[in-house]
């Protein structure tokens, strides 16, 4: 199976690359831009899709400060 | 006293942790892909970039082989020092609380940073008076701590005005529950010659490791 696992900084905790993205966008001439967040997509291939959660706590985000979304992707 | 000292794929500061650690006892290298600690009394887990900080800094050094057996060392009261990159290594490992997250700034920054010591009930700072302050060099992209950590286990703290990398509540420095790990951001193992290190602080954290691991 071809997975995704999306990983994003956790609510509550500040996240500079979002903020600086959100800023150097209006200067662009893109307005209306809020709440920008940055961070990390790992594409893989698994035999068995059940270990996907098992590695995203062991290892491909870190549950203190991330949070992740498994997907299928096709 | 001997103090072992990891080297990862990417480490650059064990020789300067070797070179500081022979200060107060006797440097042993340790091979991150070699289990075995050679019966050290102490380990240092350097800093550096070890697996290239691919993922997050930390997260794939943690599972080296050496970590392992300094999981089990540090369970058993054993006495680990994480500097910088180190640290990073031991929250991911799970022995000290945390996180470590980019800094505010996002920039890479190296500086001179003073820290204040706010307990000296561990050996690292059983050479230290409260309050006291300590100029140690700071070198990190990665040094905003974050995380829920007893009051108590707060071990360093950035000097006011000192905070460049955003910290929570300016922490620099935690122990772990049992006080025998610390974990800081600024390197002390820079800071054992004036010459070279704008002061020679950094070695009161090493003299206070082998004091306690010798008795």
């Amino acid at each position: 199976m071809r997975a995704r696992v999306l990983i994003r900084p956790k609510a509550g905790i500040l996240d500079p690359q979002g903020v600086a993205v959100e800023r150097a966008l209006p200067a662009l001439g893109f307005d209306g831009v809020a709440n920008v967040h940055v961070g990390r997509l790992v594409e893989l291939d698994v035999e068995d899709p059940a270990q996907l959660e098992a590695m995203c706590q062991k290892l491909l985000a870190n549950p203190l400060i991330e949070d992740y979304e498994i997907q299928a992707a096709s | 006293m001997r103090i072992g000292v990891i080297t990862f794929p990417g480490t650059c500061d064990d020789v300067d942790a070797r070179l500081a650690a022979g200060k107060v006892g006797e440097a042993v290298a340790l091979w991150h892909r070699d289990p075995d600690l050679h019966g050290v009394d102490a380990v240092v887990v350097p800093g550096g970039f070890s697996y290239g900080d691919y993922l997050r800094a930390g997260a794939i050094a943690r599972f080296s082989p050496a970590m392992g057996s300094v999981v089990d060392f540090a369970r058993e009261g054993g006495l680990v020092l994480g500097i910088c990159n180190g640290f990073q290594i031991l929250c991911e490992a799970g022995l000290l609380p945390g996180a470590l997250l980019p800094n505010t700034n996002l920039r890479f920054t190296c500086r001179q940073v003073d820290l204040e010591v706010v307990r000296t009930d561990t050996p690292f700072t059983s050479t230290c008076e409260v309050g006291e302050r300590l100029s140690i060099p700071a070198k990190h992209t990665s040094g905003r701590f974050v995380g829920d950590v007893p009051e108590d286990q707060v071990v360093l703290r950035y000097a006011a005005g000192e905070n460049f990398n955003g910290s929570q509540d300016d922490i620099a420095g935690v122990v772990n529950e049992g006080r025998n790990v610390l974990g800081l951001m600024p390197h002390p193992e820079h800071a054992v010659d004036v010459l070279t290190g704008g002061s020679a602080d950094g070695l009161k954290l090493f003299e206070g490791m082998a004091r306690v691991a010798v008795a």
